[in-house]
């Protein structure tokens, strides 16, 4: 008899027709199939997909995003397609230089692109939620996974509209590009004081790392009872059985406290709901509210301070005047 | 349980493998970290066995010449047309054109490469009227400099290492991408040797080293006044100071505490001295390089057409302190070096 106890899923369901869902009035799109390699990490069967009107147009507002972000960063390479791979990494489609403020048309060459592929993107995101809304509704479930995502767009829009709003800078927004967002977001905590001292920045990591270490102890506390068929965690809830009870227990062995069958899922939700909420209110305090977070650190009594091993040092162009 | 084992020991060799193959930079252990703060801050500088030695061999110093007497014959009334060593004996004049010979000259060419073998006074030869503002502009470095030289001071080797063009000068890029109405993305966004292979700006120079454009961005007060630094000027400043530490060998907290870069009080006094380089680099492209702009021909300028500039890899060249802080001034008083104590 096949068990759970592996990292990948040996078990495959498989139907003699591929399971159209409930609701057979909601119209869908194909009878769907089935496919071994995605049986490994999921479930074997591929769709039937509902797309909808705000699938189609969430999806063609992505496709135009991604085509404005890509064509310009294959001309910034000049069209060679070998160095778009090569430099595919570090390829950026920037923002408006400063001097365009919040000016809706800036020149295409410098960051009206950024701004068109912007507008698409988060288009693209918001019919993506309504669409994920909607199809939860027309399921008869909770919206849960739509208010998850609306967290994460919370940070999007905190990042790329509404504190450029604030600071009167579209300049202050994220590029697009994989190695410039990471080195925006260094310069970003260089010009405003080393962001580790924002205190909500170090609650979304407490919540990041927390994320992470539920998930960890939710898998693998699924997989080890698995054995006593824990992974049929809603029958466990409403009838506890012998997983259940098993690793109940060995929580409260092991830290003294267990989690239920059904609150773990509420503390992975709000761990991971508040990931970016907080992370979110942390860059909209930046630069708005505080302008050195070491030094608000340090104001309020968090920043520890270290004995100076070296001589005194001193601003040399407040002391020379910039002589020479 | 076997099966997890060898899934996750293959995960891990596939990863490492890949990332060993695909990604530069790997360096072989152990490191060996040399601690500059309080304890429990590292504020170290790292370095490993083959990088020492790598180090030690790019800092060889050249032969030494026999000092000269700076008694006798003047070199003024030796030789015509002498403008900038004025103050010499004919000695010391003969023994820094031998010294010119081995660090500037190319082997073939020898003095011909900066003089008109017919008539030495000769100014026609650009490398001449090159020479001559290069030897103002190192006999300046040594005399009013010394707040970020010391005694220590340099000489023509420092910056040409035998090579009639130092290997590290900085020369303005051409404006990557295709133009028109596509993004220019202002230099952002392409790997190169200056940025250390971030996506930061290719050419942090333009601008803060050729002019005085403001590299402290970082707030100095803990509540918003007005609008401050951009993004952009921080990872223009960011960038300077990668392609400071790439030429100097060093890390962010040679000079910097990673508490908060821009406060002087938290910073080891190496970022004093590395503050006047910067002043000093300023000062040499603005009153030597730049304006030899019009000397230059067409094989040693840059690809938009300007001329070569002095960055800190120019003298540094990969060590904290040039020539690994080896005093070449003592030994070459005719470059204006301080007198022997």
């Amino acid at each position: 008899m096949s068990v759970y106890e592996n990292v990948y899923t040996q078990v495959q369901v498989r139907l003699n027709e591929p399971d159209p869902g409930v609701d057979e009035t909601i119209e869908r799109l194909g009878p769907g199939f089935f496919e071994s390699w995605a049986g490994y990490f999921g479930n074997a069967q591929i769709g039937p997909i509902y797309l909808g009107t705000l699938g189609v147009l969430s999806l063609l507002c992505g496709f135009l995003a991604v085509e404005v972000i890509g064509l310009n960063m294959l001309a910034s390479v000049h069209w060679n397609p070998i160095q778009f791979i090569r430099q595919l990494p570090w390829l950026a489609l920037e923002p408006p230089k400063p001097e365009y403020g919040l000016k809706i048309f800036p020149p295409l060459a410098e960051g009206g692109w950024w701004l068109i592929a912007g507008f698409f993107l988060t288009a693209a995101i918001l019919l993506w939620w309504l669409r994920m809304y909607r199809r939860a509704r027309a399921l008869g479930l909770g919206t849960h996974t739509a208010w998850a995502f609306a967290s994460a767009i919370w940070l999007y829009l905190v990042l790329g509209f509404i504190r450029p709003l604030l600071m009167g800078h579209w300049s202050e927004a994220v590029p697009f590009g994989i190695f410039p967002h990471l080195d925006w977001t260094a310069s970003f905590s260089l010009r405003y004081g080393n962001l580790f001292y924002n205190p909500f920045h170090m609650l979304s990591i407490a919540f990041l790392y927390g994320s992470a270490l539920l998930f960890a102890m939710h898998g693998a506390t699924i997989l080890a009872v698995g054995r006593y068929g824990g992974e049929r965690e809603v029958e466990q809830i409403l009838y506890r059985g012998t997983a259940a009870e098993r690793s109940a227990l060995f929580w409260r062995w092991t830290m003294g406290f267990n989690a239920t069958m059904e609150s773990i899922h509420r503390w992975a939700w709000w761990f991971a709901v508040l990931c970016p909420l907080t992370g979110g209110i942390g860059i909209l305090l930046t630069g708005t509210v505080v302008d050195n977070w070491f030094l608000w650190a340090v104001q309020h009594n968090i920043a520890p301070a270290y004995p100076h091993v070296f001589p005194a040092v001193a601003d040399p162009s407040a002391l020379t005047g910039a002589a020479q | 349980m076997r099966n997890v084992v060898l899934l996750f020991a293959g995960g891990a060799v596939a990863l490492l493998t890949t990332a060993i193959l695909f990604t530069a930079g790997w360096e072989r252990p152990p490191i060996h970290t040399v601690q500059g703060g309080f304890r429990g801050l590292s504020m170290g500088q790292m370095s490993t066995a083959a990088s020492e030695k790598a180090l030690a061999a790019a800092n060889k110093l050249p032969d030494p010449l026999p000092p000269a007497t700076p008694a006798g014959d003047r070199a003024t009334d030796t030789y015509k047309n002498v403008k900038v060593l004025t103050d010499l004996s004919t000695d010391q004049f003969n023994r820094l054109m031998l010294g010119l010979n081995a660090w500037v000259a190319p082997v073939d060419q020898a003095c011909n490469y900066c003089h008109n073998p017919d008539d030495m006074a000769d100014d026609a030869p650009y490398t001449k009227r090159v020479a001559r503002v290069m030897l103002q502009m190192t006999r300046a470095i040594n005399k009013d400099y010394q707040t970020h030289v010391s005694t220590t001071g340099v000489t023509c080797w420092t910056c040409h290492r035998g090579n009639p063009l130092p290997a590290n000068v900085w020369f303005k890029e051409k404006p990557a991408g295709a133009g028109g109405y596509t993004a220019s993305n202002d230099g952002l966004g392409h790997p190169n040797a200056v940025n250390g292979t971030t996506a930061l700006n290719t050419d942090p120079f333009s601008g803060l080293l050729d002019d005085k454009g403001a590299i402290r961005v970082q707030a100095a007060q803990v509540y918003p006044a007005a609008y401050g630094a951009s993004i952009q000027a921080t990872e223009k400043s960011y960038s300077l100071m990668v392609a400071i530490s790439k030429g100097m060998g060093v890390n962010c907290t040679y000079c910097h505490n990673a508490q908060d870069f821009g406060m002087w009080s938290l910073s080891t006094p190496a970022r004093v001295t590395a503050w006047h380089g910067i002043q000093m680099a300023r000062d040499l492209n603005a009153k030597y390089m730049i304006p030899l702009q019009t000397e230059w021909p067409a094989d040693r300028l840059g690809p938009v057409g300007d001329g070569p500039k002095i960055v800190c890899a120019t003298c540094h060249q990969g060590a904290s302190k040039p020539l690994l802080g080896v005093s070449v001034a003592n030994d070459w008083p005719e470059l204006n070096g301080v007198s022997k104590p």
